[in-house]
């Protein structure tokens, strides 16, 4: 029996990189979008520009849920590379679309799954003679094929077809051409719709499709970033790259044409992280995009920074390390790495957004934190989050919204006899005042500087300037505290001696987990962290329960140390789950491995089967 | 170096310059340095210099690296915000500082194993790029803070105070700037004030990456008999091609010049530098020349001085991103913020 199921299922595309699949893929997605269904696509892409394998998954989830659900149930198979392993991988009853022009690769076949031939390469060669047209136009064949197989509105894909080619007119007509070839073949050579269908409803509502990292870029604009220093480096290129985009677009005088912005691709990881450093300093808002190896080489400069109290934002897409790791694969890696950058005692802040729209807020947010603090702020995203496109609450601005530049000292106060000590707490926050070079004549100077010094940066070796200077930066910590995003906790409708610790690309799949769970009657509290240092609700959710799961993303338990670490939790009462081979984690694995260690409680309590 | 905290009052007859300041106003803390050190003869020319530039010290930032050289920063200009930063990082530092105020004077001070070995590569970035800025290095072929050990500009063949003998090839960092597109270099001598001050006054003058490689013999470790960058053997090699007045604002030119023995070069912003040629085949506007001239000499064991190459239609960094003239750490909110208007129609165009 196959497959049956609407609006609730997962399809994927094996392709080679570099073949044009992306668009055609996305016009997919997109289309699905358009008949107001929730769905959820993901790149599962090579380190590599032509050749290599390279999916793209859509889950279609009328229910929302955006998380990776894992298994495919239907593979479109367009890569002879992978062919076998890809077949293998489609789910029992699931179907398998294959390019059927030449004979099917030497390999078992297999009975429990359904076979959809399409002649795509026979089809192609018959109506067009350019290779690449062949090639190209083969990916919306098989689009149009899907979309009768699918049950898909053609309208909506003839629409995408012509927003796409907007300004390229003249590829508007071919390519409706092409994706009628496909629907009219699949039309009169299968029973159409097959089991898996789409079925037009209203549960996408008011939400956008966006990557987390043109988000985040979005949220520099908005939060006032000036200067962008960056180095190329997968998965955060496209961050850059996205600023440089919105800043053409919104960040010229209108008059004069000229720039409000200056972008530096640097020469590496450090310069770019100086020249943010060096730009913050003298009073502009700044920010790099890097991932981990960059982080790695940026370490000198967060401890001075730190140590010398300069703003800088950094936004850390994480992919799978250590070292060069799996440059194109998902991770939650970085965080301790980011949390106690660099030697000597550090300690940093770190914002975990969970999706794209909460990158755009805390990617404006990061600027005002860091003016506030005077320290680095490392926005972490990892790839999921950054180079996936996820549908998300819109994006929403405040214009009445003022940015928070910290405490800086004008040259009027300082002409009113305004004190200033460079890092003199002044307001018992910990947090001294700084003033911009430039301002006054002969008031408000200072030497910046990474030895150490007094309250009034004056050069100093004294160990009791040197403690109260370390002392001052770990109360500035309590500040911050108070200040950063709090995280937000979901109480299940029953009591329960059992929470979870999650956060970032785990979201979505955790929610659904949980759900799962509850279904299968175990009840979790649920808290996700959005910044650290941690506030004071994270300790509280955690003494509130016997246990607590803390699910991420890496391979050492980085937050469970975090918190181990920081509020001196029994690491015995943190339960690891953790998911770190690269892919996007699923409900299914969070909610097997809490599942069966839950159930293992409930069958054979410990006391019981010692007693 | 003094114990000595350095007196507050002066005389009342110091002279001023147009700003009503005297030099003690260009002055900073008592240096550190050992007594007789080179670095601090080029803090005098750059207090020098300013003073005779009337320049006001708020509006120039004072950014360096680490090392000997980098912490004179704290002996001049003690009116200016400064910036010790971390080892070979100056010029990335100073390229943000830069971008986010332009209206400031940057002085990047930095030393041989700073800018030569550690920081090779963002001494290479920043004069590509075209920062508007003086790059400063005091050259003494040695490690000082480190008590002796060869730096990348030593010499092939120079001996060290231990008597250890150089084997790799020195770096020269005048040769690479001009490579790399530096619009104005020079090289002086720590111990040669009369040449050094008005190039440092021609450089501040300058738009565009102007790098200054100043030969600064270091007294405690590399001014023994051996050396290539010892007080003696530097006088006995001095090669100057040039000697440099520099005038400010289009002011007429009064001083007497024997004919055609003058090139007068004016900037952009007016000043007229009056390079008298002690040498006269040399161009200083023959990027191409000058590069042969350097290696030629180089070969005969002469060290090369004076204004080398200026380029006086030059741009910066700023110009080539055509960045708003207000400084961009002055927009605001207005300037900066798209708003929730284009946030609405964006959300639109991703639906």
């Amino acid at each position: 029996m196959p497959l049956t199921a609407v609006n609730d299922f997962v399809i994927r595309f094996a392709n080679v990189n570099g073949s044009g699949s992306a668009s055609a893929n996305e016009m997919f997605a997109r289309a699905i979008m358009r008949m107001g269904i929730p769905m959820s696509p993901r790149n599962v892409f090579p380190s590599n520009i032509q050749g290599l394998p390279t999916w793209y998954e859509v889950r279609v989830t009328e229910a929302g849920h955006l998380g990776a659900r894992g298994g495919t149930d239907i593979m479109v198979a367009m890569n002879p590379q992978t062919y076998n392993a890809d077949v293998a991988s489609v789910e029992p009853d699931g179907y398998l679309v294959y390019d059927s022009t030449r004979a099917m690769p030497p390999g078992k076949p297999r009975t429990d799954i359904h076979l959809i031939g399409i002649p795509l390469t026979a089809i192609c060669n018959k109506e067009y003679t350019d290779p690449r047209q062949r090639q190209l136009f083969k990916n919306i064949i098989c689009i149009g094929a899907l979309s009768a197989l699918l049950d898909m509105d053609i309208t909506e894909l003839e629409k995408l077809v012509g927003e796409q080619y907007r300004t390229k007119e003249k590829l508007i007509k071919p390519n409706l051409h092409a994706l009628h070839l496909g629907r009219a073949y699949a039309e009169a050579n299968f029973k159409c719709p097959i089991g898996l269908r789409l079925k037009r409803t209203d549960k996408v509502g008011d939400r956008i499709l966006i990557e987390g990292n043109a988000a985040a870029a979005l949220g520099a604009v908005y939060g006032g970033a000036t200067v962008c220093a960056w180095y190329p480096i997968t998965p955060s290129s496209s961050l850059a790259e996205g600023f440089t985009r919105y800043c053409a677009k919104f960040r010229h005088d209108p008059e004069t044409k000229q720039a409000r912005y200056a972008i530096v691709q640097a020469e590496d990881e450090i310069a770019s992280i100086g020249m943010v450093i060096g730009a913050a300093w003298n009073g502009a808002r700044a920010f790099t995009a890097t991932s981990g190896p960059g982080i790695s080489l940026m370490q000198e400069f967060f401890g001075f920074a730190y140590f010398a109290e300069i703003p800088a934002v950094i936004f850390d897409v994480q992919r799978a390390g250590p070292s060069t790791g799996m440059p194109t694969r998902t991770q939650q890696c970085d965080l301790i790495n980011c949390a106690y950058a660099s030697h000597g005692d550090t300690k940093h802040i770190l914002l975990l957004p969970e999706d794209a729209t909460e990158s755009f807020e805390f990617g404006a947010s990061a600027f005002d934190y860091a003016d506030r603090l005077q320290t680095p702020v490392f926005v972490m995203l990892d790839l999921d989050i950054g180079m996936n496109h996820r549908l998300c609450r819109p994006l929403q601005w405040d214009d009445s919204k003022q940015y928070d530049r910290g405490k800086v000292i004008t040259a009027a106060e300082l002409e009113a006899g305004k004190d200033f000590g460079r890092y003199t707490d002044v307001d018992g926050d910990a947090i001294p005042y700084r003033t911009y070079p430039g301002t006054h004549p002969s008031k408000g100077n200072y030497f910046t500087r990474g030895t150490s010094h007094d309250a009034r940066a004056r050069y100093s070796e004294e160990g009791v300037d040197y403690v109260e200077g370390m002392q001052r930066l770990l109360r500035k910590q309590e500040t911050a505290k108070n200040i950063l995003p709090k995280p937000l906790r979901d109480n299940a409708e029953k009591p329960t001696r059992f929470g979870v610790i999650y956060y970032g690309s785990t979201a979505p799949a955790m929610h659904e987990a949980a759900e799962i769970l509850t279904a299968r009657g175990h009840i979790l509290d649920l808290m996700r962290v959005r910044a650290f240092p941690f506030h004071q609700d994270v300790a509280s959710f955690i003494s509130d329960h016997d246990f607590v799961f803390v699910v991420e993303q890496n391979r050492d338990a980085q937050m469970r140390s975090l918190i181990v670490n920081e509020l001196d939790i029994d690491p015995v009462r943190l339960v690891p789950i953790l998911h770190y081979d690269g892919t996007s984690i699923t409900a299914r694995f969070i909610s097997g491995a809490i599942g069966d260690r839950l159930d293992a409680l409930k069958v054979t309590p410990l006391r019981k089967a010692m007693s | 170096m003094t114990y000595l905290t350095k007196p507050k009052f002066h005389h009342p007859s110091l002279p001023k310059n147009e700003l009503g300041f005297t030099r003690r106003d260009y002055e900073a803390a008592t240096s550190t340095l050992c007594a007789g050190c080179g670095h601090d003869s080029i803090s005098a020319a750059i207090i020098e210099a300013s003073f005779e530039m009337a320049i006001e010290p708020h509006r120039v930032a004072k950014i360096s690296g680490i090392g000997c050289s980098s912490k004179t920063p704290t002996y001049f200009l003690g009116a200016s915000h400064g910036f010790n930063s971390v080892h070979g990082r100056m010029p990335s530092v100073l390229t943000g500082a830069n971008l986010a105020n332009r209206e400031l004077i940057y002085l990047g001070i930095s030393g041989d194993g700073d800018s030569a070995s550690i920081g090779f590569g963002q001494f290479a970035h920043a004069l590509r790029r075209g920062v508007n800025m003086v790059y400063i290095v005091e050259n003494n072929g040695v490690y000082g803070l480190t008590k002796g050990q060869f730096s990348a500009t030593a010499d092939r063949g120079s001996k060290s105070k231990k008597g250890a003998v150089n084997t790799d090839n020195a770096i020269d960092l005048v040769a690479m700037a001009l490579q790399l597109g530096a619009t104005f270099v020079a090289r002086s001598f720590s111990g040669d004030k009369a040449q050094l001050v008005p190039i440092i006054k021609a450089a501040i003058a300058h738009r565009g990456a102007a790098f200054i490689d100043v030969i600064s013999p270091c007294i405690a470790f590399n001014n023994h008999a051996g050396s290539t960058k010892s007080l003696d053997y530097v006088r006995e090699h001095n090669e100057a091609v040039n000697s440099l007045d520099v005038m400010l604002g289009r002011a007429p030119i009064t001083v007497d010049y024997e004919p055609g023995k003058v090139v007068a070069v004016t900037q952009h912003d007016g000043t007229v530098l009056n390079l008298r040629k002690l040498n006269n085949d040399y161009d200083p506007s023959d990027r191409l020349a000058a590069m042969t001239f350097l290696q030629k000499h180089a070969s005969l064991g002469q060290i090369v001085t004076g204004l080398l190459y200026v380029d006086p239609e030059a741009d910066d960094l700023h110009g080539h991103f055509d960045t708003v003239e207000l400084p961009l750490n002055q927009l605001d909110e207005a300037a900066l913020c798209p708003g929730s208007a284009a946030l609405h129609k964006l959300n639109a165009s991703l639906r």
